[in-house]
Formats: C-alpha cells, sequence, structure tokens
C-alpha cells in the first residue's frame, strides 16, 4: 500500500509549524499507524532529514503515550484503541492522511507531533490519590466491596491519560480525565474520606490548567481508546454538587 | 574483591525480621537532611520515590517519559503473586516461596526469595488502601486465580490490566507527594551517567530530552530502578524506548553485572506477522488457565484449526506434563513451543506459532464467561491480527518479555558501588534462570513499598556524606565524556540508520543467544555483535543537533549500549556450561530435552566486572546456598 | 453566599447555572405554549386578550416575570462566558477534524443555536411584548398584534426558522441539563429522552402552528 501523508512539523515551542507532505510506499496492511511512520521516518533519516518527531512507547495502547490527530479523528479512524493499536488495514490505498497534533492550549506543541500533557498529571496532583501512607493499612479482605461497584470502579479507572478526550472535545476540556479519576474514588470506600475535597480540587486545577468546560457533545466518551463513559463525567458532576453545597 | 551478600543469620523464617532489627535507624527529624535521587517511575521506582518520601527523606524522581504513569509496567497483565490463601488452597508464605525458587530453577536467593514471599501479602493491602480496583467475588471480596508454575491460585487481578492498576496506585502515592513538594519530579529526562565521588554514588548526569542539554543531580544515595534490558533483542514485548542506558553505565562506573544470560521468553505472545514489525505484544499468560495450546500432530498441516480433528491435534504440554499441563513454567512452555515448530508442526503463516484453544473454554462455560474474564486481551488480538478468537483459535509464539538478570545487589538491594541502589527488574535478584507470572509486579512492589524504605537508612545512617557541587571534578568530567560520545556518534554521520543496526544486533541475539544456545553460535555471536559494533561506530547515521529533541540520537545512545551489553550475554551464556530456567544449553539437556543443572560447578551468581569495551570482564562468583530446599531437577510432570 | 460565587468562579458550577437557568426556561415555554393555545379559540381573540391582560397585571406573574429575565440573563452571560472561555481553551484548530465521527450536530452548535434564539428573542418581545406591556394605550390588542404580525410571510419564516434552531438548541440543551446535574442513570435515562422529545418536538411544534395558521388564514382562510 502506498500513502501520502501530510504531517505537522514544528520545530519547537515557540516555532510555527506547517504542514509538510511525504509519501508512504511499500506499507503492508499488517502494520501499525507507528510502524508506518517509523517506515517514513526510516526514509527521511536515509535522505539526512530530520525525522517527524512522535511519542510512543508501549505500542500495545495502555501506556497513553502515542496521541496523535489522524485524519481528522483523535487516535484516527477506529473505536476503542490507541494510535499504536490502529493498523493500515483500516486505510484505503492511496490515501491522503493527515496527522497533526493534538491542539489545546493546555497541550502546547513540543516538538512536531509530541504535546505537553503534563498538564494531566498536575491535575492528578492535586487530588487524584488517596492520603495514605507506605503500611499500616488493613487487611485487603478487610472493606468488602460489591463486584459491581468494583467493576464499575475499574472502568473508570482504566483511563490511559493520553489526551484523547480533550483533542476531540470541541472545548479541548479534560472532563472526562478528570470525571474518571474522581469516580473511580467516590465509587470505593478507600476514596471515600477525601471525597469532597478531591472534586474541588481536581476540577479547579482543570480550570487553572487552561482546559475548556463540558457542553456535553459525548465526543470525548467516543474518541476515548478505553471507551470510559460520560455516566462518570455525570457522576462527577453529582459529586461537585454535594461537596460546593455540603 | 569478594561478594558480601550480607545475607543475615538464622533461620529463613526469621532472616528478614532479625535483620530489620538490627538496620540502623535514621531519626525522624534528620531523614530531610538527606536528599536521595530515584531514576524510573515503574512500580519499583514510584513506590519507592513514594514511600521514602513519606518517610521524610527529600526525593529526586527521574523518568524519560512525559509522565510517571507511562512506565512499561503499565503494560503487565495478569497479576501479582501473593500467598493470602484467601481460596483457601493451602497456599502460605513457605509455598509461594518454594514455587519461586524452584520456578527459577534453584538459582536465586533462598533469603530474598522467602522475605519476598513474607511481604508481598502487604504489598495487596497497601494497594487496596490507594483505591486499586482489583478484581471481586459476589461477596464482595477479593478473587484470586491461578497462574504458570503454581498449583494454587494466589494470582490479585484487575482484569487484563494489573500493571496498569499498579502502577497507577504507586503514581498516584508518587503524585501525592509531589503536590507536597518532597518529591521534585522531572520528566523526559535520560540518565545518561552515574557520578561516583569518593568511592560512593553521589549523582547522575541525565539529558534533557527536550533541549538536548545535560543537566546533573546530586544525592546522598542514587536509586536505580529503570526495569530490563529485553530490547537488546530489538524485538521484545518491552516498550520501544525500554533501555539499559542506567544500568549499563552504572556497570562502567564499577556495578557488577549478574547473570546477564537470564533472559525470559514469554509462551503466549502474537506471531510476528512482517519484517515491519517493531515490536511484540505480550497477551497474559493467564490465558493458559483456560486455553489450551496444540498443534496438528501431522507435519505441515494447513487446514482450518476447526478443520482439524479432536485425534489429530497434539496438546503437547498436557501429554508432556500431565500434572501442570498448560500451566508449566514460562520457560518450559516456550521452548516445547519452539520444539514443536522446529519439527515443522507450526502453525499460521510463517510456521511459527502454536495455537491457544479457548473451544473448550466456551463450551464448558459459555462466551459470556470467557469475554469477562479475558475479553480485552481478545479484542487485543483481533486488533492487531484482524481474526476472531472466539471463533477461530489464537495463535502464540515466544518472544523476549523479562530479563532475571540485572545490576548485582546484596540483600539490602544495594550493588557494588557503595550508595547505589537498584530495584525491580533493573537489578538482578528474586527470580534465578526464570521468573514465574505475576512475579515482576510483586518483586518491583516488594523492593519500592517495603525493603528499601528500611535499608536504604541504614546505608545513610552509617556513613558520612561529604558536601558535593556540581562544578567539581567528578561531575564536570561525566558531562564531558558524555558531550563527546554525543559528538562521536553525530560526526559519523554514515549511511545506516540506528534502527537498521538495532535490528541487526536483534537478529544475531534471538538466533543464536535466544531460546537455545550451544558454544559454537554463542561464540559466533560474540565475534559478530564485536564487528557489528564497529560497523556502528563508523557508519552510523544520525541526523539533527545535539541540542533539541532528538529521537534518533536518544536510540544511538541506548544502541550504543546493546552492543556492549549484547556481548556480556552471550559471554554469560557461553560461561554457563549447563541448563537452567530459561538459559538452555543445547550441550545440557535430560533425556527428555528439560534443563539440566549443574549443581556442583554453576550453583552460583555469576556477577561481572567491568574491563573495558571489547575486553573480558572480570566474573566474581557469589555461591548460592540451599539450606532450606532440595535441589532437585525440576518436575511438572 | 460565599460558597456560591465560588461555584460560579468554577467551570462546572457556570454549567449548572446555564443548566438550572435551562430548565427554568424550559418550564416557561411549557406555560408560554399553553397560554398561546388560546389563540385558536374561536372568539375572536377575546380569551386570549384575556389572558394576556392577566398576565400584565398579576403581582405574582409580575415576579415570576422578573425571575424569568434573571434566567434569561444568567442563561446568556453565563453561557457565553463558557464559550468564550472553551475557544481560548484550542486556539489552534485542527486542519481536518471529523467531528461529525464523534457528537451530534445540535449538540456542537449549541451556542450558535442559542445566540440565533436570542436574536429572535429580542425581536418577539419588540413585537409582542414592549407594545404590549410599556404602551398599551397606544397599541391594539395583543390578539391584533398577532394577527398583524403573522399576515407578514417573512416574518413568519424568520419565525418558523427560529423555532426549528430551538429545537436543535433543546435537543441538545434539555437532557444536557440533566447530565450537568449528574441525573443520568439507565433506568430513567431513556425517560429523559422522551420527555426531550416533548421539548425539542413537540414544543417547537406547538410554537409553529400558530404563524402557519394565521398566515394561512389571513392571506388564503376564511
Amino acid at each position: 500500500m502506498n500513502f501520502t501523508l501530510k504531517a505537522w512539523r514544528q520545530k519547537d515551542k515557540n516555532s510555527e509549524g506547517q504542514f509538510a507532505t511525504y509519501t508512504a510506499t511499500n506499507i503492508t496492511p499488517d502494520m501499525s499507524f507507528l510502524e508506518m511512520l517509523d517506515a517514513v521516518n526510516h526514509d527521511l533519516v536515509e535522505k539526512n532529514q530530520e525525522p517527524i518527531a512522535f511519542d510512543h512507547d508501549c505500542r500495545e495502547g495502555i501506556c497513553g503515550s502515542c496521541g496523535m490527530f489522524i485524519k481528522g479523528r483523535a487516535h484516527g479512524p477506529q473505536k476503542g484503541g490507541a494510535a499504536c493499536q490502529l493498523h493500515m488495514r483500516s486505510f484505503v490505498d492511496g490515501d491522503l492522511i493527515t496527522v497533526e497534533p493534538f491542539r489545546a492550549k493546555a497541550f502546547p506543541v513540543i516538538k512536531d507531533l509530541i504535546v505537553d500533557r503534563t498538564a494531566f498529571d498536575r491535575i492528578m496532583q492535586a487530588g487524584g490519590f488517596v492520603s495514605v501512607n507506605t503500611g499500616g493499612v488493613p487487611d485487603a479482605n478487610a472493606i468488602p466491596v460489591p463486584k459491581t461497584i468494583a467493576d464499575e470502579a475499574f472502568n473508570a479507572a482504566a483511563c490511559i491519560g493520553c489526551g484523547a478526550c480533550v483533542a476531540a472535545c470541541k472545548n479541548a476540556s479534560a472532563t472526562l480525565f478528570v470525571a474518571a479519576k474522581v469516580s473511580q474514588l467516590a465509587l470505593l470506600p478507600q476514596g471515600q474520606a477525601e471525597r469532597q475535597q478531591r472534586v474541588e480540587a481536581m476540577l479547579a486545577q482543570m480550570d487553572k490548567e487552561g482546559f475548556g468546560s463540558c457542553s456535553n457533545t459525548y465526543a470525548c466518551e467516543a474518541e476515548c481508546p478505553k471507551e470510559i463513559s460520560v455516566t462518570n463525567i455525570a457522576r462527577m458532576n453529582r459529586e461537585y454538587l454535594k461537596a460546593a453545597l455540603g | 574483591m569478594i561478594l558480601d551478600s550480607k545475607i543475615p543469620d538464622g533461620p529463613l523464617e526469621k532472616k528478614w525480621d532479625t535483620h530489620r532489627f538490627n538496620l540502623k535507624l535514621v531519626n525522624p527529624s534528620n531523614k530531610r537532611k538527606y536528599h536521595i535521587i530515584v531514576v524510573g517511575t515503574g512500580l519499583a521506582g514510584s513506590s519507592a520515590a513514594a514511600s521514602l518520601a513519606e518517610l521524610g527523606y527529600r526525593v529526586t524522581s527521574f523518568c524519560y517519559h512525559e509522565s510517571p504513569r507511562r512506565a512499561h509496567s503499565i503494560a503487565a497483565q495478569g497479576g501479582i503473586n501473593a500467598p493470602k490463601n484467601y481460596p483457601n488452597d493451602n497456599d502460605s508464605v513457605w509455598r509461594l516461596f518454594y514455587d519461586t525458587i524452584k520456578g527459577g530453577d534453584f538459582r536465586a536467593r533462598e533469603a530474598n526469595v522467602y522475605r519476598l514471599a513474607q511481604v508481598s501479602g502487604s504489598i495487596i493491602d497497601q494497594c487496596v488502601a490507594q483505591g486499586v480496583p482489583f478484581a471481586r467475588e459476589y461477596g464482595g471480596l477479593l478473587d484470586n486465580r491461578s497462574f504458570g508454575g503454581a498449583q494454587v491460585s494466589r494470582t490479585f487481578y484487575a482484569r487484563g490490566q494489573t500493571g496498569q492498576q499498579l502502577l497507577l496506585g504507586a503514581y498516584s502515592a508518587l503524585s501525592r507527594q509531589i503536590h507536597k513538594g518532597q518529591v521534585k519530579f522531572y520528566d523526559r529526562r535520560d540518565m545518561m551517567d552515574l557520578v561516583v565521588v569518593d568511592g560512593q554514588a553521589r549523582g547522575v548526569v541525565v539529558r534533557n530530552m527536550v533541549n538536548g542539554e545535560l543537566e546533573t543531580y546530586i544525592g546522598d544515595a542514587v536509586i536505580l530502578a529503570t526495569g530490563g534490558y529485553g530490547n537488546v533483542f530489538y524485538l521484545s514485548t518491552n516498550a520501544k524506548q525500554s533501555n539499559a542506558t542506567a544500568i549499563w553505565r552504572a556497570h562502567k562506573k564499577g556495578a557488577f553485572f549478574a547473570n546477564p544470560c537470564f533472559t525470559q521468553i514469554h509462551p503466549t505472545c502474537i506471531p510476528l506477522a512482517s519484517e515491519h514489525q517493531s515490536k511484540l505484544t505480550l497477551m497474559s499468560e493467564s490465558l493458559r488457565n483456560d486455553g489450551r495450546i496444540w498443534v496438528p500432530k501431522q507435519k505441515g498441516d494447513k487446514r482450518n484449526p476447526n478443520d482439524i480433528p479432536m485425534e489429530e491435534r497434539d496438546y503437547y504440554l498436557e501429554r508432556l506434563y500431565p500434572s501442570f499441563g498448560n500451566l508449566v513454567p514460562r520457560d518450559v512452555a516456550s521452548r516445547r513451543a519452539k520444539e514443536v515448530c522446529d519439527q515443522g508442526r507450526g502453525v499460521g503463516p510463517t510456521g511459527l506459532a502454536v495455537y491457544l484453544d479457548f473451544a473448550d473454554a466456551i463450551q464448558r462455560n459459555g462466551k459470556a464467561w470467557v469475554e469477562e474474564k479475558y475479553g480485552n486481551l481478545f479484542d487485543m488480538y483481533q486488533r492487531i491480527t484482524g481474526e476472531n478468537a472466539y471463533q477461530t483459535p489464537m495463535r502464540i509464539y515466544p518472544a523476549v518479555h523479562y530479563t532475571m538478570g540485572g545490576l548485582w545487589v546484596d540483600y539490602n538491594l544495594m550493588s557494588t558501588i557503595p550508595g547505589m541502589f537498584v530495584l525491580g527488574e533493573a537489578n538482578f535478584s528474586d527470580h534465578g534462570a526464570n521468573r514465574l507470572g505475576a512475579s515482576a509486579l510483586m518483586q518491583g512492589l516488594a523492593d519500592g513499598y517495603f525493603v528499601i524504605p528500611y535499608t536504604i537508612g541504614d546505608y545513610l545512617a552509617a556513613h558520612k556524606f561529604k558536601p558535593v557541587k556540581e562544578d567539581q571534578k567528578e561531575f564536570t568530567e561525566a558531562k564531558k565524556a558524555i558531550t563527546d560520545k554525543t559528538e562521536r556518534l553525530m560526526a559519523i554521520r554514515g549511511n545506516r540508520t540506528v534502527d537498521d543496526f538495532h535490528k541487526e544486533l536483534g537478529k544475531i541475539m534471538w538466533e543464536y543467544v535466544g531460546m537455545a544456545r550451544n558454544e559454537k553460535g554463542l561464540k559466533k555471536a560474540m565475534t559478530m555483535i564485536a564487528d557489528l559494533r564497529k560497523q556502528f561506530w563508523s557508519d552510523v547515521k544520525v541526523p539533527g543537533k545535539a541540542n533539541d529533541l532528538n529521537p534518533e540520537l536518544e536510540k544511538a545512545h541506548r544502541v550504543a549500549d546493546f552492543m556492549e551489553l549484547g556481548e556480556a550475554i552471550a559471554r554469560d551464556a557461553l560461561h554457563r556450561e549447563e541448563s537452567c530456567g530459561c538459559h538452555l544449553r543445547e550441550e545440557h539437556q535430560t533425556e527428555e530435552n528439560e534443563a539440566k543443572r549443574n549443581d556442583k560447578k554453576f550453583a552460583y551468581v555469576a556477577a561481572w566486572e567491568f574491563n573495558g569495551v571489547g575486553k573480558a570482564p572480570k566474573l566474581h562468583k557469589e555461591e548460592l546456598k540451599f539450606e532450606n530446599v532440595h535441589l532437585a531437577q525440576r518436575s511438572y510432570k | 453566599m460565599g460558597t456560591l460565587t465560588n461555584i460560579y468562579r468554577s467551570s462546572v458550577g457556570k454549567k449548572f447555572v446555564v443548566a438550572l437557568t435551562g430548565l427554568f426556561l424550559c418550564t416557561f415555554l411549557v406555560e408560554h405554549l399553553a397560554g398561546n393555545f388560546l389563540l385558536f379559540v374561536n372568539d375572536g381573540g377575546a380569551s386570549f386578550n384575556e389572558y394576556s391582560e392577566t398576565l400584565s397585571h398579576n403581582v405574582i406573574i409580575r415576579t415570576i416575570e422578573i425571575v424569568l429575565f434573571l434566567a434569561f440573563f444568567f442563561h446568556i452571560l453565563t453561557a457565553t462566558t463558557l464559550w468564550w472561555r472553551n475557544r481560548k481553551a484550542r486556539p489552534d484548530s485542527y486542519a481536518q477534524n471529523q467531528k461529525s465521527a464523534n457528537s451530534t450536530l445540535a449538540s456542537r452548535i449549541s451556542f450558535l443555536t442559542g445566540s440565533i434564539v436570542f436574536i429572535f428573542l429580542v425581536i418577539h418581545l419588540r413585537t409582542f411584548f414592549v407594545p404590549s406591556r410599556f404602551f398599551p394605550s397606544e397599541n391594539p390588542s395583543m390578539y391584533t398584534l398577532v394577527v398583524f404580525a403573522f399576515s407578514n410571510g417573512w416574518y413568519c419564516l424568520f419565525y418558523l426558522v427560529a423555532l426549528v434552531l430551538l429545537g436543535y438548541h433543546l435537543r441538545h440543551g434539555f437532557q444536557s441539563a440533566f447530565q450537568t446535574f449528574g441525573i443520568r442513570g439507565k433506568n430513567y435515562q431513556s425517560l429523559i429522552e422522551w420527555i426531550g422529545v416533548i421539548f425539542w418536538l413537540l414544543i417547537p411544534l406547538g410554537f409553529a402552528t400558530m404563524p402557519i395558521y394565521f398566515f394561512w388564514t389571513t392571506h388564503f382562510g376564511g
């Protein structure tokens, strides 16, 4: 298969970026999108040009590194998977593929397709934890958790922090990301003690980072590689309302 | 130098307690005066950084990712062991100890393994308290499943994403300490060297991967928790950027490297589809609980697997090992898969695969049951291969997964460089010649949560620390050496990309230093690697600039180290004239083609001292004493 | 009061305000529509005029009217603030963005539909509310105003377009308000959606009958 690749090139945070067009030749359908980029980069290096920089690591859809906007979609045209799990069989031979970085004020571009998502870490630092020190905790089976609750908490906890929700949202909102963590810990008995402060602190940090707010388009859920449900957003809103008024 | 493992005296069950009592303490108000550097934010690094910060130490933490949460511990799927005996199937600390030491084919320290088994229960408690959503029964209590190499169910899991959930737990603890200012965290930093002052590890040189600047950081102790070196093989289940640079450069600064040839090939990976493939994907070993492994009895049988009748299938693991069946340890399962493929009975387009079949499980318990337990793995398989494993059996093949070898550490997890501690996969400590499933997460968290917080205090309390400055010669020289190396790499302007070299190295490693090794092949590999290394240093092409975000330069530094480490693996494999665990020397097999150990000659840890690139390192031996287990030929029949 | 201003300062707090005022305005629509159906009573507008007279003079109604205006004010002000902030959250737009693959048009253009409905509202008030409330002596009865306004084809067309957009606005807004309040569950989600249909489909349709009826009767009818 052969493709025309229109890729965003940007030297660094402070430079202006622009698109450059490349051709990807001899691509096989079983190659992943990132492997296709590897092939294009290999050609670029051979021609003494700088390869297209992109974040990636585990390449099995769990580390959350590889966020990019492919053909107008966060992580490309597939449901429930990260860019590294997107295979070229999802495209038609000869396709023009536009690839650009996730765009949000809170995710500044560092280089080419690499963006800085440390805003997510700062949101987590604001309250995405249970304040227990190592040691001195009760036996794991001391507090039973109904299976349905545990499963629901797991579904929320599955977030890989890739930022697709922000990228897809027309408001560049991080609401689903925050809601997933708030939900997980609000559902579990372990998270009860800090339930109120957590939701307030995390949402305040989200606002501070310059993310937009949720206008319930649910694009986040549709593009989330872990298919995290917007039910979590409803739950978080409830949590916030309770915390704010209680 | 005589290696002192510092294993405490006394009965096995008492060793850790006695040792803890004998460890010196740092007064709570003095802890803030000590500064500890932690490199790596996987399970071991995050848990260590968080736990030490909670105690009051000042911690500086680094990772090459943009966020601590992206470390490759995140990809561990199956679970984490602890002998809680919740299922009442007669598990105990002793049994986990025994299974682990036997699974490692008697090449690990009894004392370390016993301690690991002892603290593993506390890990589960800790993680639950952090809000890790482990799988539960309908009654609300924790669920367990069984895993390879054990006949009890002691594995705690969070669907197929246990590593992710545990790492997010440790990451949340770390985040809390970052927020408090107790941990200073630096993202996108590649550790380039260790700085040793007056024989003590006192700092690190890191490269800021965004602007290419070299930065130095000072500490009173340095902890490396930088993971394994499986990427020497190019294709592995490791993350693309997992690398050995931190441990290898520490090795070059004086830390001994132990048992480098103990590299684990995991049996249940998705087979290679094409030359372009950049990495291999593991599917949790837990699949072996309910999936049955088979190949056709006939060579070259290209029929659709569903058309091959029962009597023409060879469920070879069940046939060879009636009591463990499909749940034999990883090394055995991998080797047998290679064997049947070598016989020409492999399946799939390449013939390098065996079937992992869920038809029986689906018939017995229904599709919904299988979906509930393994759904995400089936989805992953379909995404990669385009095949529906509910309808047609999965194809699997072994792939490099984990490295049991690593920097040598004593019972306190300190390397041969005073003040440098090594945790998790980066050290060699607990798994011997083969790691059992669901033990890596256990070890990483044991080291970080429950071992290092005690043992590091002993080191700090017992030593004096002269003030050091970033402009003193040890630091400036270390920095200069890196700058020179970078300039050398960039000045070559050769014809081949870094990846080309890496792929070639990987092929040599897989061919000659992979699942089965022999003298001739290993010698050949060593020559080939030395040649390739020469070519690398004269013909590699690194575009871009040094003072910029430059992925090719990052890779070049890493591959340069792999080129040296690969040779060390081959050398270690060549010297170990026995088979044990994952290390199979074709010359040393039983009549049934099982690994044949030589306990008289090789019941030791091979710890190598670096002597210069291309020069033979010096071998140091730490004898392994087995006072509590009987050294038996492993049998899973 | 400190708590309330703190809530209002946060983005989620602002969403609560938009949702709360939005739902209140929905109840107003029901009342407004119900009252307007008096236009169809075959008495030459007597009932309708009487009804609109009552509205102008009843103390309770006048009080609610103030609340209503405040609701409009805060709904519009807060939504605009959020919209402005959300725009700033993505300063650079995508070269290619397949929004339709992940969201409905109604949800994406809610601010646009709202803005046009707002313009409609101003004109609507100018046509009916302002003359009858502030200059009653200079103007004919409300019924006459209605008949006159809807005799104009362009006015009717504008009215209908605005109603379609109102439908779109409510299609997203109604269920969205419940989501914002965290009222979402598998047991009553479909109930919310069905009630939503009443709002985004039946209410605009109900209002649409009026211009159509009067335009028709003026030009082609009796």
